[in-house]
């Protein structure tokens, strides 16, 4: 499969500090690629890099197979990108900050406003065509940023925490109008801190800290490498659980608050819990964000 | 040179998104720069004027309304033109992020940053037309050598969006622009020859006036208003070209350094 974004050792400094540091990274064309990791990672420093905004400071970098050094002019013409912040053009409405966005890709004036009322129909924004942008919620503001960004119809989206902060109607929404584009081949490359977000939408992913990468695959291949597939957790657990829990010789991770067991299947849970003292626990199946904690720890960063 | 290579057409469609946020108020942006020069002809011309009569410029007296009349137009680009690269790019720049925004699209760095010095430019033209439109109603411009003061002004917005746009490259916070506007505009604005003539100074006030750039856009606005340019009107633009060829490569550096991460 034709790799979209090709990244070979790429690493980026900011003085002293690697932001990134030796990053190898395979994005094949109509995919969903997820890159995840914790505030600091590294994450936005690579986005940054694929779409030429920011110098790599080494290492190699293709999208589309082109150097983005050389031509980034020609491969921001093909890529959309949706940043983290609000970046709306508050003295514009919604129809014109679609308008104007096509005119910075040189498009003419009948295709930008053809293409602009398509999009804001997909993003169920065309009653809103006149509105002051200040004026829309925070999932409305995101939606025309995606709109937006895809207005010069390209072959790879790039988002960069496309739903943090919106309630789970607008999440809920977002995510069926990003695979909808995935079904029509678009490749979507997308960091997020929400691994259920990571999980529905990612056909592989790459988990990354202090600017290495970590681990990658398919979600469903990373819970079952990382974590097994059942997972016993046991809340505010009493001295006699927590013994238990160890005395078990399972895979056992102590959260303080919370102690998780991770085991193949249920079956071999089913013993620990009848040996369990009564108290809150529970039985479920592994999520990637188990893998995502055992894999970063869980201490707080910044 | 590599910084001119990364120019292209497309900064006319950053100039073009600027002119729209402008037509969204034009009746707003039009008021001042025709209510101004009434108010200053009004009170200098009927008030000052009385107590002054006349002046006298290269060996012609000329009434004292006619002697500000040019000058209010040249101090009005200055305004214009250093007010939009300072305070309007950095609320752009800082507060919206819209240059971020552009960023992420085929335009380059250096696209936006001359868009935004040409659109400065383009702000201190218009108000040069709608107050050349009213003064020339007082019959204040001598016809059509007055027409000159369009390319004028526009030559003066960029040497003064050009080292505004260095400011902003480098100021943190929008209250900084207050140090710049205090030590360099306003005492421009006041002593270059534009209420008075500058060769009334002690000489080494008046050879100090020499070497501010709006000295040069008063003394050439005023000869094209009066209509007796010489050739020493190049030297006036020659000087402004030179604050523009000085500034405009500081001012695209100073913001790549700012906001290239």
């Amino acid at each position: 499969m034709e790799a979209v974004i090709e990244a070979v050792g790429l690493r980026k400094k900011f003085g002293n500090f690697a932001a990134v540091d030796g990053l190898d990274m395979r994005v094949p064309r109509g995919s969903v690629y997820g890159l995840l990791g914790p505030n600091g990672a590294g994450k936005t420093s690579t986005i940054r890099m694929v779409y030429g905004f920011s110098p790599k400071t080494g290492g190699e970098l293709r999208v589309f197979g082109q150097d983005i050094d050389v031509h980034w002019r020609a491969i921001r013409a093909r890529i959309g990108v949706c940043q983290q912040e609000n970046t709306l053009d508050p003295d514009l409405t919604v129809e014109q900050n679609m308008l104007a966005f096509a005119g910075y890709f040189a498009m003419d004036a009948a295709a930008a406003r053809a293409r602009s009322a398509e999009l804001l129909e997909f993003f169920s924004l065309e009653t809103r065509r006149k509105d002051d942008v200040r004026a829309l919620s925070g999932g409305l503001a995101r939606r025309l940023m995606l709109a937006r960004a895809l207005v010069n119809a390209p072959e790879l989206v790039i988002l960069d925490e496309p739903t943090t902060g919106l309630d789970p109607q607008s999440r809920h929404q977002l995510w069926d109008r990003l695979l909808d584009l995935r079904a029509q081949g678009l490749t979507i490359f997308i960091t997020t801190h929400y691994m259920d977000e990571a999980a529905a939408l990612c056909d592989e992913l790459l988990i990354m800290d202090h600017g290495k990468p970590l681990v990658r695959g398919t979600p469903a291949a990373l819970i079952a490498s990382h974590s097994g597939k059942a997972v016993l957790e046991i809340t505010n657990p009493s001295e006699a659980a927590r013994a238990a829990a160890e005395a078990s010789g399972m895979d056992t991770e102590d959260f303080g608050r919370r102690v998780i067991v991770f085991a193949e299947d249920f079956s071999e849970l089913e013993a620990l819990r009848a040996a369990l003292p009564p108290g809150q626990h529970v039985l479920r199946p592994s999520t990637l964000e188990d893998v995502f904690l055992r894999l970063t720890g869980r201490e707080l960063r910044e | 040179m590599k910084m001119l290579s990364r120019i292209s057409s497309r900064l006319w469609r950053v100039w073009a998104r600027n002119l729209l946020v402008y037509m969204r108020t034009w009746k707003i942006n039009f008021i001042p720069p025709m209510a101004e020069p009434v108010l200053y002809i009004l009170a200098f011309g009927a008030g000052i004027g009385g107590l002054v009569g006349s002046v006298r410029v290269d060996g012609a007296t000329v009434p004292y309304t006619a002697y500000i009349a040019p000058g209010l137009i040249a101090a009005s680009v200055m305004w214009q033109s250093f007010y939009e690269n300072t305070y309007s790019s950095f609320v752009r720049m800082f507060y919206q992020k819209t240059f971020d925004a552009m960023l992420a699209t085929p335009l380059s760095l250096e696209d936006v940053i001359t868009a935004e010095i040409v659109w400065g430019a383009t702000k201190a033209v218009a108000s040069t037309l709608l107050m050349g439109t009213v003064i020339a109603c007082f019959g204040l411009i001598s016809l059509p050598e007055g027409l000159w003061l369009i390319p004028l002004s526009a030559l003066g917005g960029l040497a003064f969006g050009s080292v505004g746009m260095w400011l902003t490259g480098q100021t943190s916070t929008i209250e900084m622009f207050n140090l710049p506007i205090f030590l360099f505009i306003t005492p421009m604005f006041l002593f270059s020859g534009a209420f008075f003539p500058v060769d009334g100074l002690p000489a080494w006030a008046s050879a100090l006036a020499q070497l501010l750039p709006l000295y040069h856009l008063t003394q050439a606005s005023r000869a094209l208003c009066l209509g007796t340019a010489t050739a020493k009107i190049w030297w006036n633009a020659g000087y402004l070209a030179l604050f523009t060829v000085v500034f405009y490569p500081l001012a695209v550096e100073a913001m790549r350094k700012r906001l290239i991460k």
